[in-house]
């Protein structure tokens, strides 16, 4: 198997692109909850300190806020852990943010369970399915440093609510300083016409893994990164489902409201085919380390693989 | 003390009582609403928009305007009345109030009145939001000052109180907050079901400056804002004691209209109450 170069992870590839970004953008303003250290927000802090606001322990306050700045012309970036900054100031995002449609950018790390020995209490495995609840917010979950840098960049040029999700751990290299993204975009990463897996974030190199593996046993798979989560890139799925004899999808997120869901209810009403679905099935995770985790929810190449070969085999 | 001409305390009598005369006639056409809450800080919101604030309805947009958020969204009723007063909307929505299609929505919505400086009603935002308009008046060196309404009520919401050390740390003058204290929640009388009190010292000890008013006095409004606005280095709230229903004189004190408009029968009598217009 391909031996992946890990990168920054993709929290720090955040903090930095938000502090050079901050010359450029002037409406530019960082709120952050106690956690500036580790989502790395702290870069831009200590280089525009009168545009940093450290709201403490308090993150309702700090949503709100974010919302009152955004209606004033600024383009707040508000980070937090993404348990903590969705879950606990979930209604303050909807009325502030969602029910007006400001511009303010969510920037959530330790999203998934690759947060790992931090334990339960600090993994987000929901947090895609809260945040697509808002009626058009924009959802990203790059997958390494280079995917980050440009997300980042990117969504300052956009006037609308966004999500964005970054992890803890350093992200196995996938792209480099000049790989194209499309904005609400996907990427497709290998081209097959078998089988289509699909991920996002911290498990897309399993699905390349998976990819090479498949090859060997001469099943060509299409791999695509689903970094936009909402709005869901539906053509794409259509051309999957239509092309490939179905689709695996492998996701550090709970099964339900999670992207696979959404793309089991999105192709059962236009182009059903076969789905299977990768991901945390009903529960929270524990301490451990990623790798440790992931196996045991079932996130692992192997599971990908026979998916796959599930769905290659005409079985259900 | 400020001097304040008698001409204009009665003018803003004139026009305070024209806005609960609103208030029962929107409510009781719509069938559903919160009388009480609306009633109880008509004098507050009348003195903001008629003699405290600075804001041109010719230009809604204009960036140096004070921002005002009803933060107790319930009372809507009468912050679209004094908008309607002011020339911002149409008086003739008013009746439209709470009905399908209509812009006058049953809390704060600024999807369908941008006017309206946010959306509010889900208790505790308010003044949070105000923090993040008042951060952005610092920053960008203006003078505008942002005034947020919150319920007594609402200050149960710890929010509330994330957002009053967060302004007091941030010394932002430029904040000032009105309590419309009339001593009823939903469900009965405040010190019955989470007494909020020594809610004065409790906003002192957070450093706040704290005035307190009868928040039907004109004169005791009008100077304690003035005097608010000379605070500088601290918010300010001014602690208005209130009369839920105010006004009316069976819906004073009765917290049966906290969420229930006036009958066809009770809008007569109130109107009545109220003095026919001329």
């Amino acid at each position: 198997m391909r031996e992946w170069n890990l990168g920054k992870p993709t929290r720090q590839a955040y903090g930095e692109t938000l502090a050079e970004l901050g010359e450029e953008y002037p409406e530019i303003v960082v709120l952050d909850a106690d956690l500036s250290k580790s989502t790395h927000t702290y870069i831009f802090g200590e280089k525009f300190p009168e545009r940093f606001f450290n709201f403490g322990i308090a993150e309702a306050n700090m949503v709100s806020a974010a919302a009152g700045l955004a209606a004033s012309g600024k383009i707040p970036f508000c980070s937090s852990f993404a348990c903590f900054m969705i879950n606990k100031a979930f209604e303050q995002i909807r009325i502030g943010v969602a029910g007006s449609r400001l511009n303010v950018k969510f920037v959530a790390s330790h999203g998934g369970i690759s947060v790992g020995e931090d334990g339960f209490t600090q993994q987000s495995v929901e947090d895609i399915a809260l945040m697509t609840t808002f009626p058009e917010f924009t959802i990203v979950v790059p997958a390494d440093e280079f995917a980050t840098k440009w997300t980042i960049r990117e969504c300052v040029k956009h006037p609308e609510p966004v999500y964005i999700r970054t992890g803890r751990p350093r992200a196995p290299i996938i792209y480099d300083e000049n790989t194209k993204f499309e904005w609400k975009g996907t990427k497709t990463l290998e081209k097959g016409e078998d089988v289509t897996i699909i991920s996002y974030g911290l498990t897309l190199h399993m699905a390349l893994d998976a990819h090479n593996k498949l090859l060997k046993k001469g099943i060509k798979s299409r791999v695509i990164d689903f970094y936009t989560i909402k709005p869901l890139d539906e053509e794409t799925l259509l051309k999957a489902s239509e092309e490939t004899k179905g689709i695996v999808i492998i996701e550090e997120h709970l099964l339900n409201g999670g992207l696979g869901s959404m793309v089991a209810r999105f192709l059962s009403d236009k182009n059903p085919c076969k789905i299977k679905t990768i991901g945390i099935n009903d529960a929270y995770a524990e301490s451990g380390k990623p790798d440790e985790l992931f196996e045991k929810f079932g996130l692992t190449v192997e599971n990908v693989v026979q998916k796959a070969e599930e769905i290659m085999s005409n079985g259900r | 003390m400020h001097k304040i001409e008698i001409q204009k305390i009665e003018k803003l009598q004139s026009i305070a009582k024209d806005i609960r005369k609103d208030v029962i006639r929107m409510t009781g056409e719509a069938g559903s609403g919160h009388p009480g809450g609306s009633l109880s800080c008509v004098e507050i919101l009348v003195t903001l928009f008629f003699h405290i604030m600075r804001h041109d309805p010719a230009n809604p947009e204009w960036k140096d305007r004070d921002r005002f958020l009803l933060s107790k969204g319930h009372g809507v009723p009468a912050l679209y009345a004094v908008l309607a007063k002011c020339g911002y909307i149409d008086q003739n929505l008013l009746l439209t109030l709470r009905k399908f299609g209509s812009p006058l929505q049953g809390h704060p919505d600024k999807r369908f009145l941008p006017v309206l400086e946010a959306s509010t009603g889900s208790l505790g935002q308010g003044l949070s939001i105000g923090v993040g308009m008042a951060l952005a008046g610092k920053i960008d060196k203006k003078d505008h000052k942002v005034y947020v309404v919150i319920g007594d009520g609402e200050s149960q919401e710890g929010q509330v109180w994330e957002a009053a050390m967060f302004c007091s740390f941030h010394k932002l003058d430029n904040l000032c907050a009105i309590m419309d204290y009339n001593k009823f929640q939903l469900d009965g009388a405040i010190k019955e079901i989470l007494d909020i009190e020594p809610v004065v010292n409790k906003w002192k000890s957070f450093g706040w400056e704290v005035f307190e008013v009868n928040g039907h006095s004109f004169e005791e409004l009008i100077n304690a804002f003035e005097e608010a606005k000379k605070v500088k280095g601290k918010p300010q709230i001014i602690i208005a004691h209130t009369i839920k229903g105010k006004g009316v004189s069976f819906m004073e004190e009765n917290n049966y209209f906290h969420g229930k408009a006036p009958t066809k029968e009770q809008k007569e009598e109130a109107l009545r109450e109220l003095g026919k217009d001329p």
